[in-house]
């Protein structure tokens, strides 16, 4: 056994109180996207159309961007989660299961970015 | 191969179609993680002006994206009822066999109904919706 305190023994290898960290945003994101999800189908539904002008006239409404901009991301924070487990599942390989985590990862980010960037500039440049 | 027991056994299990519907969830899970890609296209498209706008529906408009979009909707819809399945048993409910299974069908009728609907009104000929 090693020297050191008995705290120091157990830092950085026990519960950091995080165990349930991705089990439990996993069902956050879920719980969040019910209504957000039921919103944007509904709101497609109501379009007049699918033209240029109605839809970037509806992505203008100001709840309307916002509302899309939580869509997104939290679609995009629920995807990564659920991606990760199905990566840390079926891909084996040390090297390869890393780099498709991070691949993943910063994929999500970018769609993320690309899709708040996409509403924003909608709701700004049409008012 | 490694010689200790390895979980989960599937080759044990007499084949039951609840489980068919719990690997679904993942499939579908990873088909709309695709999908999210192109709402973002989407979006952007839209952000780009007309011209991109008018671009990205003459890509999405060729049939057989009409028929992956279509796919997307279900598994929408099916990722959907089957989450909130999930959900009531992250609560504690609804684990005997006879509620996995009544939730079971339950999931599925919701997903080809409102699929059914849904469809038809997103897809309906011009002038049909109003």
């Amino acid at each position: 056994m090693k020297g050191g305190t008995a705290l120091g023994r157990v830092l950085g290898h026990g519960s950091a109180k995080n165990g349930v960290g991705h089990w439990w945003m996993q069902r956050v994101t879920a719980v969040a996207l019910l209504p957000l999800t039921i919103w944007f189908l509904a709101s497609l539904l109501a379009l007049h159309g699918f033209d240029h002008a109605s839809v970037a006239a509806w992505i203008a409404g100001p709840w309307h961007a916002v509302l899309l901009c939580l869509l997104v991301m939290t679609l995009c924070s629920h995807s990564s989660l659920g991606v990760q487990v199905v990566i840390e599942d079926y891909v084996h390989g040390h090297g390869l299961k890393i780099a498709s985590l991070l691949l993943s990862n910063f994929a999500h980010v970018l769609v993320a970015a690309a899709g708040v960037f996409a509403v924003l500039k909608v709701a700004f440049v049409a008012n | 191969m490694a010689a200790r027991p390895l979980s989960p056994h599937l080759s044990v299990y007499r084949f039951a179609y609840t489980m068919a519907l719990s690997i679904l969830h993942r499939i579908t899970g990873v088909a709309l993680a695709a999908g999210l890609i192109v709402l973002v296209c989407w979006l952007m498209a839209i952000a780009g002006g007309e011209a991109a706008y008018a671009r990205f529906t003459a890509v999405m408009g060729q049939g057989l994206l009409q028929v992956v979009l279509a796919g997307w909707l279900l598994a929408f819809l099916y990722h959907f009822a089957n989450g909130i399945r999930h959900l009531f048993w992250d609560a504690g409910y609804g684990f005997e066999k006879a509620q996995a299974r009544r939730s079971a069908a339950i999931v599925v009728a919701f997903a080809v109904v409102a699929g059914g609907v849904l469809l038809y009104l997103f897809f309906c000929p011009e002038g049909v919706r109003s």
